[in-house]
């Protein structure tokens, strides 16, 4: 067995005549957090709950922390923690019970009261779950899957329906697990999420991995050129810079400026050469911005969305 | 006695989360109170020469508690663990080291408990308010039909589970099975009342046969034990029907 924390090959499956997940290899290593993001449908949900035990799979290999989730045991249950996509707790219970409750179904669980500075919730920690608002029923889910003190977390779209700031607190929580040493894999269907989260993202669409990378590699360079825009006065000849980056546009606008857009494979070398026309023609260049293709345009190109 | 001391534990969070949901208190623990007050005034008094002149408050003692331990067990079990699923919990539940069976245990021990405090409550209040004998000399018959009936009827709850869709029909079918039965078994409306069809015809289903060793353990005209072995038998089977399908089909994710 490798020391992969997860490790999936030729991962498929099939429900009634849709191919749901078709082939996934992804492994996942220990203290690293993975998102595999993708639109709905594209089998992440899938994948998870194959990976928690909850589903049979339909073919490939499948092991988590050295386990095959189709035969799930007590002491391999004992090491994860499992994040729902929906969120799932008692109404009736308070903060603090929920978390004794589940407490207590594990060998050696945290602290409740560590477990509720974790996630936040101090000042409703004697408050139903019923009383919170939706970011904090969230952010109990978490505290429950994470008062097992598991060695791997799954966290199922963590903030689908969440407004900015509910978003944002939610991802400072989970960016702190960071400091537990846990593994984690989330599957979100937020760009931001992913590149502000991830060590390594995994994109998915229709039932495969089309990427997998960290959040500033992602995307296929050679395909994907990075973007060198600039504001040159209106009426400026550019002829000095004709071949330069494999797209060109320019547009002038009110200002009197116009600005000019290269799209390039060798972001360098056309930089080197579009200063070195600057100077030479002795022309001020504003907004100079080199920009590199972003996560958006690459999960845009690869799920052909 | 690990796995003990945790059934222990869920039975810990299932009282909580029973006695702080206001549908579980009113429906197990105040109707059937309510049910007893409203039936021993509207037909109290009386006595039924069919059953050997007992007084119809004294017949209604065991009326009740019938209905209210079915409603502590079946009812709520079919209801409440519905309700679970539908939430997710039960899937949730799975994914955690917990036997399932410990998960179900704590909720079926909140039940039997809420039983037993309710036939207590029952009965006390039989005794305060209308001076039904409390059957001292048949407690034995009183326990074991309490604990055959009670079982049988949480197996039948979490058979109950398997049909029910959602959580909004949980309890529009647990009282279309359960109200006519209360009415065609003589808990209601005394069964002399009731047509000898009828009878026989409830006689099929096991809340008759319940309420019929209830009535032999409370009776003060009961000569002997007053267990019921037959009619308990019956119900032991019909819990044992449920038992299985529950086994075979009892589902941990939603439906929905």
């Amino acid at each position: 067995m490798s020391s992969a924390a997860i490790s999936i090959k030729g991962l498929r499956k099939t429900y009634d005549d849709l191919e749901a997940v078709r082939g996934v290899d992804l492994e996942v290593f220990p203290e690293e957090i993975v998102a595999v993001l993708g639109p709905n449908g594209a089998g992440k949900t899938t994948t998870v709950e194959i990976l928690e035990g909850y589903r049979d799979r339909d073919g490939g290999e499948v092991s988590v922390l050295g386990v095959d989730p189709a035969k799930p045991t007590p002491a391999w249950r004992d090491r994860i923690g499992i994040v729902l996509q929906s969120t799932t707790l008692e109404p009736a219970l308070t903060v603090r019970e929920s978390l004794q409750q589940y407490a207590g179904y594990y060998r050696n669980p945290r602290e409740v009261d560590e477990v509720i500075g974790l996630v936040g919730l101090e000042e409703q920690a004697g408050t139903r779950a019923r009383k919170l608002s939706g970011g904090q029923q969230r952010r109990l889910d978490v505290g429950i899957a994470l008062v097992g003190d598991p060695d791997l977390l799954f966290l199922d779209e963590p903030t689908t329906g969440f407004d900015p700031s509910a978003r944002r607190q939610a991802w400072e929580m989970v960016a702190g697990l960071r400091g537990l040493g846990k593994t984690v894999l989330l599957t979100t269907h937020y760009m931001e999420e992913a590149q502000f989260l991830a060590d390594r993202v995994a994109i998915m669409s229709e039932g495969r991995i089309v990427a997998l990378d960290t959040p500033e590699n992602l995307g296929d360079r050679r395909r994907m050129p990075t973007t060198i825009s600039f504001s040159v006065p209106a009426g400026t000849d550019l002829a000095g810079i004709a071949g330069v980056g494999q797209t060109q546009s320019s547009s002038e606008d009110d200002t009197g400026l116009r600005t000019v857009s290269i799209g390039t494979h060798e972001p360098v070398a056309d930089l080197n050469r579009i200063t070195g026309w600057a100077i030479e023609s002795d022309l001020e260049i504003q907004h100079l911005e080199v920009r590199r293709p972003s996560l958006e345009d690459v999960y845009l190109e690869l799920t052909d969305a | 006695m690990k796995p003990i001391s945790l059934a222990l534990h869920e039975f810990r969070f299932a009282q909580k989360v029973f006695w702080r949901n206001p549908a579980s208190v009113f429906f197990t623990a105040l109707l059937p109170v309510l049910f007893l007050l409203i039936f021993a005034t509207i037909f109290g008094g009386d006595q039924i020469e069919e059953l050997g002149g007992v007084k119809v408050t004294t017949y209604y003692i065991p009326a009740i508690v019938t209905l209210a331990v079915i409603s502590a067990t079946m009812v709520n079990l079919s209801m409440n663990v519905t309700i679970a699923r539908e939430q997710g919990l039960l899937k949730r539940g799975r994914g955690t080291p917990l036997p399932p069976w410990v998960f179900i245990a704590g909720r079926v021990g909140n039940a039997i408990v809420i039983s037993a405090v309710m036939l207590v409550v029952v009965t006390l209040i039989g005794k305060l308010l209308y001076d039904a004998p409390i059957p001292w000399e048949r407690i034995p018959a009183v326990l074991v039909t309490l604990v055959v009936g009670a079982t049988s009827f949480c197996c039948l709850g979490l058979a109950m589970t398997v049909i029910i869709p959602s959580r909004e029909a949980a309890s529009a079918i647990s009282n279309a099975i359960t109200l006519p039965l209360y009415f065609l078994s003589g808990i209601f409306i005394p069964e002399n009342e009731i047509p000898e069809g009828v009878l026989s015809f409830a006689n099929h289903f096991p809340v008759r046969d319940f309420f019929e060793a209830f009535f032999s353990a409370y009776s003060p005209k009961t000569v002997g034990a007053g267990f019921e072995w037959g009619e308990l038998a019956v119900v032991a089977i019909w819990g044992l029907a449920g038992f299985l399908i529950a086994l075979r089909y009892f589902r941990w994710t939603p439906r929905q």
